[in-house]
């Protein structure tokens, strides 16, 4: 079977017209060379490959893509403009969030979204936000005390 | 002088140059590296743990004309991957010796072409019976694969004299590196015959050693380049060799780029793992709990094949009576080869393993002299001036003491143990009870015995014309942050701010061999040898222009001389060394320590533990960029948490894991992670770059003691197992195994 799929991926208009069960981040990834979405685990475990669907995070390799017909697709390379960080990436940078950097696109999405819903969101909110995003590098102390970090300046608690 | 001025960037914190990329996902690893006519590999895998190969039939794989097969029978030079021994084959031949060894293997223009034909390849076995497990290669008198013994005074004497002697047997499992990118590697023809590789891996060096052997190459003919690569923590030591060496055999026979990219479950399902442990203890003490004597035995579960294990087993041996002074001390080591997974380097190789069995005894003669586990520990921790089992003085740098204390005054920890203690006594039926448990740890840094020595590695400055002074080594940064540690240093020794440093990215073409990024050494001794190469360069640079600054003085030198180069190689410090055969002298050439102590609640009903809140105390000499530090602390001290409650492989009755998968081998989220207050102390190496020692594996040592000391702490069960899962704790239980007086 192959009907068009048609989505929005970054703002741009995408037209996919192979195997309509092709995973979201096959297409992604091999279809549109955003390839700062990453593969860890394939079955919706280590959120490496989360992308925002329609605002949601969500793991783009248990995602048919069939299913996001008429949605807005979100990826890490269209969060930030070129050549520039967003205040939360910068954060997360100088705070050490990043080692290897392979959860990185996927927890900075999910990061995104939570304080684009939350502002105010707090440490256990973040950890509750994160449980699906693994990261075997840092521990998650540095993760979490750079999202506190960028959290407090959206509160204005500091400069 | 005026350039002393400068020297800042040690103990700063500067955003990491690859944390851009990274955080925008432009960054590009193995997987998304684009090449022109790629092709993808796969490989067909054992079934079963021991069988022989009767027969392999690729012809309905061949039914797709563009396919490519090879199988042992093509090999063009030795079925070997060098590593220590020559037993391990690229490809099986006649017979293989663990689940999921490699047999075959397939080359396809798309990744779906080539899983389908590496479907179809027919392989018939006959099998064999497996070993599974040290109990059956005990019994079984399988090979070993590596045997070595520490003599100290006299065990016999001291036992004779002890007021108390107490014995434990301590089991550690199989281990998941899980590095978040899985294992991968590209592999392009060259003409001539010639292969570059490029890849997710920690030893560009082991790689291009292991192809010239395999294919008969020149150094020259064999490039290795790494891509950006996430994570290792020992997994991309030497298995990389192996997935570069079936690329570059699938490249050479169709004649294209070729790359292979394990999917997660492949990646848990064939590479090597942390060997399973079985250590023994028999220690004598005093009436007041002073070691008198103590005995080991070590018995590593090596898998099929030797890889490391000697070396593995050698770093065991010389961790295993712990950070604490004893006269008579006896050890003896084991690999035993079973017919699993070949084990391999994992964070920490061997000493993990050996303290949680040194620090559970301990806790265990603590209880019997009746003391608490912080008494025991400061009784007996080295002290400077103390002589380890090898008869190695600890002259400087002891900080056991030091961290013992700084954790313990940070949670009250002689308090609370004892008010826990004291709760759990007392009876009743809470839902709930809390506990809090201690472990004291040190690490050696750098290779062990004269590696480093034997090895004398050099690495590379070169002041560029650009006026940049590059840093050219093989260290391998796969998420340490080791690159820009390494400029920090060299920024300092120059006097010259750190964007005037430049750090090559390793490619045999382009850097000397300055060793393997594995055994905490790249901050310690390459760091070491780079900071007096940068002082040579310095002197140079400014003998040609006196009294002017390094900026002025690089200038004159680049305008009148050209750029300068600067190789330089490690020296060994004067009196060192260690006997091979005796296993005594220098063991490694300074030590680190750590104090972990870790809170949890352990629900009663369903035996679940929750980590509240760690407080880690790690002596690393000198923190060069105490973020990066802090990093390495608690990301090396989450992993051994995992190990500790978490992380279980599941070995079937067939020698099958269970648990395979991402979904049911379970490593610590966020939810499982306490909030770690982590404290650097900072007692200098000599040798290391202003002091500085190894930090990468020393936080693996110390935190599954400390856990499991803390579920004795809430519950009474005495773990002699990691990982302590639910199921364990209660068969502990049922089985009596609580500590005296429950």
């Amino acid at each position: 079977m192959t009907d068009l799929v048609r989505m929005q991926v970054n703002g741009a208009a995408v037209e996919f017209d192979g195997d309509p069960r092709t995973r979201l981040l096959d297409v992604i990834r091999e279809r549109l060379s955003l390839t700062g979405t990453k593969e860890g685990c394939g079955e919706g475990e280590c959120g490496a490959c989360a992308v925002l669907i329609d605002g949601e995070v969500v793991c783009s390799c248990l995602v048919p893509v069939f299913q996001v017909d008429g949605s807005d697709i979100t990826t890490i390379e269209s969060l930030a403009p070129p050549d520039a960080l967003l205040p939360l990436q910068q954060t997360f940078v100088d705070a050490g969030g990043v080692q290897c950097g392979a959860c990185t696109p996927g927890i900075v999405l999910t990061l995104h979204a939570l304080f684009q819903r939350e502002p105010r969101a707090r440490r256990a909110r973040v950890r509750e936000a994160l449980a699906g995003n693994l990261c075997r590098c840092t521990g998650y102390e540095r993760i979490l005390r750079a999202a506190e970090e960028h959290a407090a300046r959206l509160r204005g608690d500091v400069s | 002088m005026s350039d002393a001025a400068n020297a800042r960037s040690v103990g700063a914190t500067p955003p990491r140059p690859d944390g851009p990329a990274k955080v925008t996902g432009r960054a590009e690893y193995v997987d998304d590296l684009e090449v022109a006519g790629l092709w993808f590999g796969a490989t067909v895998r054992s079934p079963h743990c021991a069988a022989d190969i009767v027969r392999i039939d690729a012809s309905r794989a061949c039914e797709d004309p563009d396919v490519v097969v090879v199988t042992a029978a093509d090999l063009p030079g030795p079925n070997v991957l060098m590593v220590i021994a020559d037993d391990w084959p690229v490809l099986a031949d006649e017979r293989v010796n663990h689940a999921q060894e490699p047999v075959a293997l397939v080359a396809a223009p798309t990744r779906e072409r080539a899983r389908r034909a590496a479907a179809r390849v027919v392989v018939e076995y006959v099998p064999r019976e497996p070993v599974i497990g040290i109990d059956a290669a005990l019994a079984a008198k399988t090979r070993l694969l590596a045997e070595c013994k520490i003599t100290h005074g006299d065990v016999a004497a001291g036992l004779a004299g002890a007021a108390h002697v107490i014995e434990g047997t301590y089991e550690t499992g199989l281990q998941e590196h899980i590095y978040i990118e899985p294992q991968g590697m590209i592999a392009i023809p060259q003409t001539g015959g010639g292969v570059e590789i490029v890849g997710s891996m920690q030893c560009p060096f082991y790689i291009q050693n292991a192809l010239c052997t395999l294919l008969g190459l020149e150094p020259e003919q064999c490039r290795v380049r790494q891509a950006t690569t996430g994570g290792g923590f020992g997994g991309k030591e030497e298995y990389p060799d192996i997935i570069a060496a079936h690329a570059a055999l699938l490249a050479l026979a169709s004649g294209r780029p070729v790359k292979i990219v394990y999917e997660r479950h492949e990646d848990i399902l064939a590479t090597t793992k942390r060997h399973p442990s079985r250590v023994r203890h028999r220690t004598g003490v005093d009436a007041d709990g002073k070691l008198l004597a103590v005995e080991v035995d070590v018995v590593l579960d090596g898998g099929a094949y030797v890889t490391l294990s000697p070396v593995v087993l050698s770093r065991a041996v010389l961790h295993a009576a712990g950070p604490y002074a004893c006269a008579n001390v006896a050890i003896r080591g084991r690999v035993v080869e079973t017919n699993s997974v070949p084990s391999g380097a994992f964070r920490g190789f061997g000493a993990p393993q050996t303290q949680f069995a040194s620090e559970r005894q301990m806790d265990k003669i603590a209880r019997v002299v009746g003391v608490d586990p912080l008494a025991i520990r400061e009784r007996n921790a080295y002290r400077e001036g103390d002589i380890t089992p090898t008869a190695q003085v600890l002259d400087s740098g002891v900080s056991a003491l030091d961290c013992l204390r700084t954790a313990a005054e940070r949670t009250d920890f002689r308090k609370r143990w004892a008010e826990l203690e004291a709760e759990r006594r007392s009876g009743g039926d809470p839902p709930a009870r809390r506990g809090i448990g201690l472990s004291l740890y040190w690490h050696g840094s750098g290779f062990t015995g004269n590696g480093e020595q034997m090895m004398r590695s050099p690495v590379r400055l070169r002041l560029a014309r650009s006026g940049l002074v590059e840093i050219r080594v093989s260290s391998t940064d796969f998420g340490q942050g080791t690159s820009i540690v390494l400029a920090q240093v060299v920024a300092d020794a120059i006097g010259i701010p750190l964007d005037r440093v430049s750090v090559i990215v390793p490619d045999t073409a382009e850097v000397p061999n300055s060793g393997p990024t594995v055994a905490s050494r790249t901050v310690m001794i390459v760091g070491g040898v780079l900071e007096k190469a940068a002082a040579e360069l310095a002197e140079q640079v400014r003998r040609h222009a006196p009294g002017a600054d390094f900026d002025e003085a690089a200038r004159c030198y680049l305008d009148e001389v050209g750029e300068l180069v600067v190789e330089k190689r490690y020296e060994p410090p004067a009196g060192g060394g260690f006997d091979e055969e005796t296993y005594t002298g220098t063991a490694y050439p300074a030590y680190g320590f750590g104090c972990d102590i870790v809170e949890i609640e352990v629900d009663l009903d369903t035996l679940v533990v929750t980590p509240e809140r760690a407080t880690l105390v790690c002596d690393v000499g000198r923190a060069i960029h105490p973020v990066l530090c802090r990093g390495q602390v608690e990301g090396g001290t989450l992993q051994a948490f995992g190990q500790a409650y978490l992380e279980e492989l599941g070995v079937d009755d067939d020698g099958h894991w269970r648990n395979d998968r991402l979904s049911t081998y379970i490593i610590p989220t966020t939810l499982d992670t306490p909030a770690m207050d982590t404290v650097l102390l900072e007692y200098p190496a000599r040798g290391g770059p202003q002091g500085a020692k190894g930090v990468g594996e020393l936080p693996a040592d110390g935190g599954a003691p400390a856990l499991v000391a803390a579920i004795e702490n809430a519950t009474g069960i005495s773990p002699v197992a990691v990982p302590a899962t639910p199921e364990r704790l209660l068969a502990a239980l049922e089985g009596g195994r609580t500590v005296a007086g429950d």
